[in-house]
């Protein structure tokens, strides 16, 4: 018996891989899972999220393949949210999308922080 | 011309500005009331407080429930069947509202539709559980011992964490003073409210004193369920129920459906029907069909309630100063009323926030979001008459279930009599779509076959087993 909801991720088990095509985002229940991007010189840690964040928001809002891979990182739990059960009801209140947007933004605001980081080295 | 039914950002800002010099807005130090602390209550108060906190609003939430969540049995229950649909457990999740584990009685991942005719199991095409099995209140009389909390405690908590005061007291009056709602408490006490938001359902008094009001508000049309809990083993509840929610279509006169949802060390009956007593609530439970998936070792009924449910609503669930959510004004057709409660009391929140809480600005801004809920009702009727008359013929018993079998059996197969009852039955889709898929034309062209497989000679076209 399980109360429980959504799926259960083993340690090290692929949740999202890069380069697919997705039709939902997911949200971690319980436990970390970890976001690492393919790049030329091998894998590159991007982040780690714990219960109540989100990934994979990027295949809902536009038609392109997964940007990173998702593993969880020791036991983890994420729950699908559907692409077309997300975007209905934004559609009808459209203030869902600000719980998003919040997110997302911080996440522009981490990325400026470290571009800048990374100037500061190479200057 | 106006091209759409979404009123225009002008019409917004004029009605603002109408409502902001009729102090029909709410600004520092305005106070609300929410009488009722369930999901609509608590979510109303909850996405009131994050909307005035995100525009630097100051404003004080009381919400008047005197039951505390955190007690057994009916003292401290909301009395429904408490099922959260697949949808809604979703759009929660978007939310950042995640139904901590303590909450979740049981994760559901599949629902066995059963008939006179056969029993079928349909899985959710997620291939995960979404859809949650919960306790409105702390459980069942005798359900002590259990380390499970309450859904709607745990929604009030979220309230509470954003500064909502529960205030532990029962409205016995509303009156209207100088333009404005004042609550009466059994000690003659008198506050004066800039909005009032009743969340106080179809099963409190607090409803019925609206209609004194100079521009009174009715409650809404009813019906009545039955809800009973039998406490059973883990094991057994497991190894009869799984993780299963299991519907009941029974050809008893007066049920319309009835269910049996798993849940921790109990299980829940839940019945709808006409004029149901005890007559039928027996005749349901001996029936040969349900006896055959009840626990064995089920202790008779500890904890039993027969909750108004809400048909209809009889006049708009708004009023200067006043605005009734949940299923004090307009929620779902028999399914999914906590999604309603979600649905309405954001469209509230948001209307008091950035619109005003004038009749107009209700009107506007809340009442799309109950009109587009009515509307599907109406069609959910015509969809749960249909269901009737399938009930109703042996044959046409045997159509649904050899066509949701077969869709079961390959699962390659455009699953359309599964999808149906899925959703149907949990919940998780509006009617409207339901009906939709229903009229597709390989629907019906599936039906037909179904139908002349039945006529074959016993044998050719059948697979599995069958009812009597």
């Amino acid at each position: 018996m399980s109360s429980a909801l959504g799926t259960v991720y083993r340690d090290g088990e692929t949740i999202v891989r890069q380069g697919e095509m997705g039709d939902c985002m997911y949200v971690v229940q319980a436990g970390q899972v970890e976001v690492v991007q393919s790049a030329e010189h091998g894998e590159q840690h991007l982040a780690f999220l714990k219960a109540g964040d989100f990934f994979g928001e990027m295949a809902v809002f536009e038609h392109e393949l997964r940007s990173a891979t998702v593993r969880s990182v020791g036991e983890s739990r994420a729950l699908k949210v559907d692409k077309k059960t997300l975007l209905r009801r934004i559609g009808e209140d459209p203030l869902l999308a600000v719980n998003l947007l919040q997110t997302m933004s911080h996440r522009i605001r981490d990325l400026n922080a470290e571009l800048s980081h990374h100037r500061e080295i190479h200057l | 011309m106006r091209l759409s039914a979404q009123p225009s950002v002008a019409d917004s800002l004029s009605s603002f500005s109408t409502d902001e010099k009729a102090g029909f807005t709410l600004t520092d130090g305005s106070r609300i009331a929410v009488v009722g602390g369930g999901p609509a209550g608590s979510f109303f108060a909850y996405f009131l407080l994050k909307m005035a906190r995100s525009i630097d609003l100051d404003i004080a939430v009381d919400i008047f429930e005197p039951r505390s969540f955190s007690r057994c049995g009916p003292a401290g229950c909301n009395h429904c069947g408490g099922v959260i649909s697949e949808s809604l457990v979703q759009i929660l999740a978007a939310e950042g509202i995640n139904l901590p584990q303590q909450v979740v009685q049981r994760g559901i991942e599949s629902y066995v539709v059963h008939m006179d005719v056969g029993s079928v199991a349909i899985q959710s095409t997620a291939g995960e559980q979404r859809i949650a099995a919960l306790y409105r209140g702390n459980g069942p009389r005798e359900g002590g011992d259990a380390p499970w909390e309450s859904f709607d405690g745990y929604l009030q908590g979220m309230a509470t964490g954003l500064g909502a005061q529960v205030v532990r007291k029962l409205i016995t009056g509303v009156d209207w003073r100088e333009g404005f709602p004042w609550l009466i408490s059994p000690d003659g006490a008198a506050t004066r409210y800039d909005l009032v938001t009743v969340a106080s359902g179809v099963n409190s008094n607090f409803i019925k004193l609206l209609g004194r009001l100079p521009e009174p508000l009715f409650p809404p049309d009813t019906t009545r369920a039955y809800v009973c809990e039998y406490r059973s083993s883990e094991r057994e509840i497991s190894r009869i129920l799984g993780d299963a929610v299991h519907v009941f279509l029974l050809t008893i006169p007066r049920l319309e459906f009835a269910a049996i949802i798993p849940k921790g060390q109990f299980v829940t009956v839940v019945m709808v029907g006409d004029d149901l007593d005890q007559k039928l609530v027996t005749e349901f439970l001996l029936d040969p069909v349900v006896r055959a998936c009840f626990p064995t070792d089920a202790t008779p009924c500890v904890c039993s309630c027969s909750p108004l449910l809400n048909l209809g609503a009889r006049s708009r669930p708004y009023a200067d100063r006043i605005v009734l959510i949940g299923d004090s004004g307009v929620t779902r057709l028999y399914k999914d009323g906590i999604g309603a409660a979600l649905r309405t009391g954001k469209a509230a929140a948001s209307t008091a926030i950035f619109h005003g809480v004038s009749k107009a600005a209700f009107a506007r801004h809340f009442w799309p979001a109950c009109r587009r809920i009515e509307q599907d009702n109406a069609i959910g009727k015509v969809m749960f008459g249909t269901t009737a008359i399938f009930k109703r013929f042996r044959f046409l018993r045997r159509i649904m279930y050899r066509m949701a079998r077969r869709e079961q059996e390959l699962p390659s197969r455009r699953p359309h009599m599964s999808s149906l009852l899925w959703n149907m039955f949990t919940g998780s889709a509006p009617y409207t779509d339901i009906c939709r898929d229903a009229l597709h034309p390989g629907f019906a062209g599936n039906m037909i076959m179904q139908a002349a497989a039945g006529l074959l000679p016993s044998g050719a076209g059948r697979k599995g087993v069958e009812g009597p």
